[in-house]
């Protein structure tokens, strides 16, 4: 907790003093997005969209995640409830394998 | 003085102490990383301000501090100043847990910040956080270069922090603890963890290579094709933040790995027949193995070429994902069956699965490589059938 107050406590004392120090000559040109001079053709506000992928990478990351955070508990008391703990891990992760196989036949894992 | 506010005020200066350390540490790392890629590359590198160029760092500090601040006029201010300073807050946060000595041994006080029981997973927990920071920072400079870079760098960040947190499973599972300290205990008694989990390691190093967004992965700083990613209409200090957060995230890496399978704060107890007590020296040897790992870094950085973004993806979710698993299951079989032949055996199977992974390592490139090749077969075999 300290720790976080201190490490964010240290960029905010960094930016104020830039932002205190820095020069402060804005001129229009300086306030242009990076388009090699010209005025920018997409991005944010213009309706330009991204490809669905990364939706589906977060997706799939989610429910990943949560196997994860399934498997943490498992796995740190794990020693004290085998053999049980194992078919019970096996038939978990074996649900999941169905899932991704399912994803990898679909071809969500593919970026061509 | 109450005693909460003595433990309140030594806490602080701790915190302060490590994080002063850290960003000292990235600065000199910033310069150490230039003159060893110079050497790599048979030239000399920044030598000339200050003796060997030591006060390199200090001089783009100063100058990174007095440019102008500029936001790009579509940009939204509030997010995009305090994207870096999250960036940089989790970054600095999450090395704090990090054990640098058995109890008491810094001047009768822990040498860490915050001991928690569930360690790795506020740590997990932490470096995601910093996606925050990526992304935002991306998305809030209002401009298409950095959304593209922000979406992604958080896109292999959340995927690859999949595979760290799965290669690391069957190291909980021999161990039955998240806490460091346990964990460095475990080592201290068994040997080091990589002898028992070669596979999880060479998963979890390759997988902190990608979080840490650095070469062979480092596809959101990929200047030939997204401008500088994120980062692009960032200056002055708050780029420097974002540079220094992605430096601090390789330190804590390297701490990590060395505190999660190389036996943390101790170092080999046969050193131990040459000077009685060396295993034993707090802090020292927990920098040496975060310096190897550092070099690790640099080294990798000068070799490798990067990897494509379909590349890169197909490389997490196919590989890392399931190897990772199959790990996890390979330790939680050997647990429940074949405990009774101690742990050379577990060892042998996991280096038998690296090897195996090694030899297979052609197929195993053509299963990420899959799509690629069928679409230059296919247009082979339109380039052959066309025509007269």
């Amino acid at each position: 907790m300290i720790m976080l107050l201190v490490a964010l406590g240290i960029g905010i004392l960094a930016v104020i003093a830039s932002a205190i120090l820095g020069p402060k000559k804005a001129t229009r040109a300086k306030l242009m997005a990076y388009e090699s001079g010209n005025d920018p053709e997409g991005g944010v506000g213009t309706g330009q969209r991204f490809p669905v992928h990364f939706y589906l990478v977060a997706m799939l990351f989610i429910v990943f995640d949560i196997e994860t955070a399934f498997f943490y508990p498992l796995a740190v008391a794990y020693q004290k409830l085998v053999p049980f703990a194992f078919w019970e891990a096996l038939t978990f992760v074996g649900l999941l394998l169905v899932g991704y196989y399912y994803i990898l036949k679909k071809g969500v894992l593919e970026w061509a | 003085m109450p005693d909460w506010l003595a433990q309140l005020l030594v806490t602080l200066l701790k915190a302060v102490l490590v994080a002063l350390a850290l960003l000292t540490t990235f600065a000199y790392m910033t310069l150490i990383e230039r003159r060893l890629l110079a050497r790599m590359q048979i030239r000399i590198g920044p030598n000339r301000v200050g003796p060997m160029g030591l006060l390199q760092p200090l001089a783009d500090a100063i100058k990174s501090i007095f440019k102008e601040d500029l936001s790009v006029t579509l940009a939204d201010k509030l997010v995009y100043t305090l994207a870096p300073i999250v960036a940089i807050g989790m970054a600095l946060t999450a090395f704090g847990g990090i054990p640098a000595g058995p109890p008491r041994s810094l001047f009768g006080a822990d040498p860490w910040v915050y001991n928690l029981d569930a360690g790795i997973l506020v740590l997990l927990a932490l470096t995601s956080m910093g996606v925050y920071g990526i992304f935002l920072g991306g998305w809030a400079s209002g401009s298409k270069y950095p959304i593209l870079g922000g979406l992604r760098s958080s896109a292999q960040m959340i995927s690859y922090e999949l595979g760290m947190g799965l290669s690391i499973l069957g190291l909980l599972m021999l161990v039955g603890s998240t806490s460091f300290r346990a964990i460095v205990e475990w080592q201290a008694l068994n040997g080091w963890l990589i002898l028992f989990q070669v596979l999880g390691f060479a998963l979890f190093l390759v997988s902190s290579f990608a979080e840490t967004n650095r070469t062979p992965f480092d596809l959101p700083e990929a200047e030939q094709e997204l401008v500088a990613g994120y980062l692009t209409e960032y200056s002055a200090i708050k780029w420097a933040l974002f540079q220094m957060a992605e430096y601090v995230n390789m330190i804590t890496a390297s701490a990590v790995m060395s505190t999660l399978f190389f036996g943390g704060y101790r170092g080999p107890v046969f050193l131990d027949a040459l000077i009685p007590g060396i295993s034993g020296w707090p802090i020292v040897w927990l920098v040496v193995k975060i310096a190897f790992f550092l070099f690790l870094f640099i080294w990798v950085r000068a070799t490798l070429p990067r990897l494509r973004y379909d590349q890169l993806m197909r490389f997490g979710w196919k590989l890392v994902l399931p190897v990772a698993l199959l790990n996890t299951l390979m330790t939680a079989a050997y647990l429940a069956f074949a405990r009774g032949t101690g742990l050379w055996l577990l060892g042998l199977l996991s280096l038998g699965g690296l090897l195996l992974l090694f030899v297979l390592s052609d197929r195993v490139r053509g299963l990420w490589n899959t799509p690629t090749q069928r679409r230059d077969r296919e247009a082979a075999a339109v380039r052959t059938s066309g025509g007269d």
